[in-house]
């Protein structure tokens, strides 16, 4: 009998890794403080007692050659690394390794390379961690083809999603948002997968639809319980997965509801948000009844101040008054 | 080297792949000029005792990458040549589909895990293929071919470090022509020559005349051996010139007329090697001139293939992007 224990999102991942790891002596773990640290967030914890130096591998700042390394590794077929990018917005540093080379070289080498790879990396606001340690970048690694893009919200769907990630094939870009790590839900024991490109309803309503991702998801389904109250009946799909893209639940669900609200921590061009609004322009518009709206952080930098950074996050306040209006 | 140290089998496989790579280079730079080739190319006339020198140490299952002018890399290692000229015409029989062309060709059946478009872009990828020998126990080693111009970008710094930390079997080959495109080598450092850095990552540096293939042979020979006994990388400097511009239809402002000429008399890579093999009486001339014909037939017969291949269908555009296709849309329009 499946045994299922309330677990953190943190202590999830940390799971489907060492199963992973478990199972197959191809997966190594690289990053920054992976090892002994085991993780700024504890995600790697107890593995590098368990695997030992060679697969929890600490490497030095140097994410363009460790990440690089990851890409090279992956192409011979004699690794499966699991590389870890310790914040989204150290991107800049290292984006020639997932865009051009990792993202495309399955493509330029006719089908015949496989990278199969997974960078885990970190996004979100919340910690006064200013512009360079909050954003939410998913939006420009789901526009470049050839790589997938993983955003979990729960830690139920975190172990899964991590899981056939780091089975896949392709290179995952796979982003935990840091105000989730701590959170807690119901998560099987025993390992299992969510497959890629499957949405998950988080709530099903038939007044109105609100698409959003990671920390968002939850914001939105508090709005949706305030709301029932009032007998608002709010639908939240949380897609999971960026790319590939569950079109058909997104669709169906504004065919359903008629009204569509997406919450989205990226920024607000184009971004994840005006993308689904795209979407939900072309592919269901007879069966819209009102404008889309998109609640995002403004066009600004994550600023420092609390006092600021709450009020660039987007809120439940936000939300309410977004789905208010479009209802 | 002595050559009297290397079999005759070994220095005429020498010969001949530098032969194979001038006769290709050359044929392609006429088959650009016509327009059959689309693109940008580089080519690699001039540097060849570089690629065969270290790839005379290699096996199939050791890997190596390449850069942007790596058909030399490519012919050396073993790599299928009517393939890559199907590439290079863009052809559906191309090694990559005609999806890569000449700055994308690849063979990883033969270790030849790519010619990179981004200049150092496929340093930290021979480090990783290092790392996946390593941790697997395999008696292999990876290469990584570079320029000058790399040597200043960070995934040279950053790779060079983590074999060195990670004591990997990775030899680093910097192929210095001189020229970062139109910036003169001693424009892009201070340092004499690039071996020195290996210092800075506490591991050999060597600098070896680029143009003299037994050179390379015995430092790469040395820097292999020492990656396979489990000793960690070296890095390598050949001195080189490409006798071609940077690409096909480069004007070549930089650099005279003289400056080139002089280096085709008296530093091409295939005649120096040619003498030494003759006054050594290794060799006949006819045994010479037959390797050209014959080198000068399999070109012909790739540039044939190429030319009859068929063109990739236009459905081909949406394929090969993901190895898992998944539920959801992958590839489409809103």
């Amino acid at each position: 009998m499946a045994v299922v224990r309330e677990i953190t999102f943190a202590q999830a991942l940390n799971e489907a890794l060492d199963y992973e790891m478990s199972k197959d002596p191809k997966v190594v773990v690289m990053g920054e403080d992976v090892g002994v640290y085991g993780g700024i967030y504890g995600v790697t914890a107890g593995l590098y007692d368990k695997y030992g130096p060679e697969r929890v591998r600490d490497t030095p700042i140097a994410e363009s050659g460790f990440i690089g390394t990851a890409v090279g590794a992956a192409a011979t077929g004699l690794l499966r690394p699991v590389v870890e990018l310790m914040f989204i917005d150290f991107l800049g540093v290292t984006f020639d390794q997932l865009y051009n080379q990792a993202a495309k070289m399955r493509y330029m080498f006719g089908g015949k390379a496989k990278i199969s790879m997974v960078l885990r990396t970190t996004c979100g606001a919340g910690f006064s961690a200013a512009a360079q340690h909050s954003q939410s970048l998913h939006a420009l690694f789901s526009h470049v083809p050839g790589l997938k893009v993983v955003m979990p919200s729960t830690p139920y769907d975190a172990k899964g999603l991590l899981i056939s990630s780091i089975e896949d094939d392709d290179p995952v870009i796979f982003i935990e948002h840091k105000g989730l790590y701590a959170i807690k839900g119901e998560v099987p024991e025993e390992p299992y997968s969510i497959p890629l490109g499957e949405a998950d309803v988080k709530r099903e309503g038939k007044d109105i639809t609100i698409v959003a991702t990671a920390a968002m998801v939850h914001k939105s389904l508090e709005v949706a319980e305030k709301l029932e109250k009032e007998g608002v009946s709010v639908e939240v799909v949380d897609p999971r997965t960026i790319v590939p893209l569950d079109v058909d639940t997104i669709i169906n669900s504004i065919k359903k509801t008629g009204k569509l609200v997406v919450v989205d921590e990226g920024y607000p061009r184009a971004s994840f948000a005006s993308d689904i609004a795209a979407l939900a322009a072309s592919k269901a518009f007879d069966s819209l009844k009102a404008p889309v709206k998109i609640v995002t952080p403004p066009a600004t930098p994550v600023p420092f101040s609390p006092a600021l950074e709450s009020e660039w996050i987007p809120s439940t306040e936000k939300i309410e008054k977004a789905v208010r209006e479009v209802l | 080297m002595p050559v009297e140290e290397i079999s005759k089998e070994e220095l005429l496989w020498m010969y001949e792949t530098m032969v194979r790579i001038r006769v290709h280079e050359e044929r392609v730079a006429e088959l650009f000029a016509q327009g059959k080739i689309p693109g940008f190319v580089h080519l690699y006339v001039g540097e060849e005792a570089v690629a065969v020198g270290v790839m005379a140490n290699l096996r199939k299952d050791d890997y190596i990458t390449s850069t942007h002018r790596g058909h030399g890399h490519y012919i050396s290692k073993g790599g299928d040549i009517k393939a890559s000229m199907a590439e290079l015409f863009g052809k559906k029989t191309g090694s990559g589909k005609g999806k890569g062309g000449s700055m994308h060709i690849a063979d990883l059946d033969v270790g030849e895990l790519g010619a990179n478009g981004m200049v150092g872009g496929g340093i930290p990828h021979a480090v990783g293929a290092g790392l996946g020998i390593k941790l697997n126990g395999l008696d292999r080693v990876a290469v990584a071919f570079f320029g000058d111009g790399a040597s200043n970008q960070q995934n040279f710094h950053e790779g060079i470090n983590l074999a060195a930390i990670w004591k990997l079997p990775v030899v680093f080959v910097c192929e210095n022509n001189q020229y970062q495109i139109s910036l003169p080598y001693d424009k892009q450092q201070t340092i004499k020559s690039v071996a020195e850095r290996g210092k800075a990552y506490g591991i050999p540096g060597v600098s070896v005349d680029g143009q003299d293939v037994l050179a390379v042979y015995e430092v790469a020979k040395e820097a292999i051996e020492r990656a396979r006994r489990g000793e960690g990388p070296t890095l390598i400097e050949a001195k080189t010139y490409r006798f071609r511009g940077h690409f096909e239809g480069d004007p070549q402002v930089y650099r005279s007329k003289e400056e080139i000429e002089w280096w085709k008399k008296n530093k091409d890579p295939i005649k120096l090697f040619e003498q030494k093999l003759l006054e050594k009486g290794i060799v006949t001339k006819e045994e010479l001139n037959a390797i050209w014909d014959k080198v000068k037939k399999e070109i012909e017969e790739a540039v044939k293939f190429a030319e009859e291949s068929p063109w990739p269908s236009k459905e081909e555009v949406l394929e090969d992007v993901f190895s898992t296709p998944t539920k959801g849309v992958l590839v489409w329009q809103w």
